[in-house]
């Protein structure tokens, strides 16, 4: 008991990379192999689950699907046509912005390797770390959207703090109204919320939220502009509030990670 | 290697394939908005059988294997499940150990205590924790879930250490004066 204080206390008070820091970076190198395997034994089982359980909801999702296909089909040729036009008035401008996604970042696709057995901390272990690039506080997502961001690193394996987390927030944007809050973790499972959404601002529901990706005095937020985070699912605006009361429901499905991609910057500034 | 290290070696061992088998795939399994842990599910049944030292140091190695598997705050797991493991440890050699629902009882126990441990001492450490979440919507499935395997994984920890008898067992008698 006396041991796990200690090591509670000098873990917690030593900076990043102290010598217990050092140690568990080195004992997590150890442990990937066994992670490893462990989730390739595994993985046939959880696809034969997850085809099964697909299997319950396959035809009206496949209807429901064929609907957004329809719609986003002639929306991808507006969007490339807006894409392009912007690209070539950038150009003629000699427009300075912030670091673009994803053409200003490397990305690094991993395995996730563990997941934090704990209501606490919502984390994933991932199979790259250090040596890989990856830094503290480097952006993480999926082809849908925004995953979270790195919280740790050992040389051959990062720890990823999800948006499910309490303890992250993250600045961000909604398309369709150009209202600007925080997305930070719901009262449900997997659930999002958008704060501090000023009321003079509007949100609809089906909106949809990205990373703002901000600049001030040097500091820059570390996610890039336009990470896809979610659709706003509900949005209320009482009386008595400050802001809006928003929630959000993520594109990601943090509960089935099995891979992600850490956004690694071409180059590193002050943040 | 000795029979005398071969057995703590085999616990050891035990708790180790528990820890990544918990890190890496019982995390991951979502029922009813709870999951089974699988090396408090070992612990216990190590403890149960082995005795409170047994239970306590295994319970530090298993959350020394947690918390840097996940790269979390060292010891913090450690503490909990030391806690635990040397509590079933003295239940089943004071009073359980032969009883057909001490493994169940220990569990349930353990389970909550060790739910409401961690409560604090996220709390305690700075994080932003919600007592509602943990206590209401995850910790009665994972007592359920928990109290589901609690048979097999005891079973299968009391075949593995071969208990199959007391470990000293009387042959005769003799009668004195």
């Amino acid at each position: 008991m006396l041991l796990s204080l200690v090591l509670i206390t000098v873990y917690f008070r030593e900076p990043a990379g102290g010598g217990l820091h050092s140690i568990q970076g080195t004992g997590a190198t150890v442990l990937r192999p066994f992670e490893v395997a462990s989730n390739r034994v595994a993985a046939p089982f959880q696809d034969a689950y997850g085809w099964f359980a697909g299997l319950i909801h396959a035809k009206s999702e496949n209807a429901r699907l064929r609907d957004q296909i329809d719609k986003l089909r002639a929306e991808v040729i507006q969007n490339t046509n807006a894409a392009r036009e912007n690209d070539d008035l950038r150009a003629q401008l000699h427009y300075i912005g912030l670091a673009r996604f994803p053409q200003d970042y490397n990305p690094i696709n991993t395995d996730v390797i563990s997941r934090s057995p704990s209501e606490f901390q919502q984390q994933v272990g991932i199979a790259a770390g250090s040596s890989s690039g990856i830094r503290v506080n480097d952006p993480v997502a999926t082809a849908d959207g925004l995953v979270g961001k790195i919280s740790s690193v050992a040389p051959h394996s990062a720890t990823v703090t999800l948006l499910t987390d309490p303890n992250l927030n993250v600045s961000a944007l909604d398309v369709q109204t150009q209202a600007v809050g925080l997305v930070g973790h719901g009262e449900g499972q997997g659930t999002l919320t958008l704060d501090h959404v000023q009321k003079s601002q509007v949100l609809h529901e089906g909106d949809t939220i990205v990373t703002q990706g901000w600049k001030v005095k040097g500091l820059s937020s570390i996610y890039p502009y336009g990470i896809p985070i979610g659709t706003v699912s509900g949005a209320t605006n009482s009386e008595v509030d400050l802001y809006w009361n928003s929630q959000v429901s993520p594109f990601v499905n943090f509960e089935s990670l099995q891979s992600v991609i850490v956004l690694v910057p071409k180059t590193r500034t002050g943040r | 290697m000795s029979a005398n290290l071969l057995e703590p070696a085999k616990a050891a061992l035990l708790i180790f394939v528990a820890a990544i088998l918990q890190v890496t795939i019982f995390s991951q399994i979502d029922i009813l908005g709870g999951y089974p842990d699988v090396v408090l599910l070992t612990l216990m049944a190590i403890a149960l059988l082995r005795g409170s030292i047994y239970g306590a140091a295994l319970g530090f190695f298993a959350g020394l294997i947690v918390d840097t598997a996940n790269l979390g705050t060292l010891g913090v797991t450690s503490l909990l499940l030391t806690i635990a493991g040397y509590w079933i440890g003295r239940y089943g050699e004071t009073t359980g150990r032969d009883r057909v629902h001490a493994p169940f009882v220990s569990v349930a126990v353990a389970t909550v205590l060790v739910q409401l441990g961690a409560l604090i001492l996220h709390y305690l450490l700075g994080d932003d924790v919600s007592a509602r979440a943990v206590l209401l919507d995850t910790l009665p499935s994972k007592v359920l879930l928990n109290l589901l395997l609690t048979l097999p994984v005891y079973a299968l920890v009391r075949r593995l250490l071969a208990v199959g008898k007391p470990v000293e067992t009387v042959t005769e008698v003799r009668l004195l004066g």
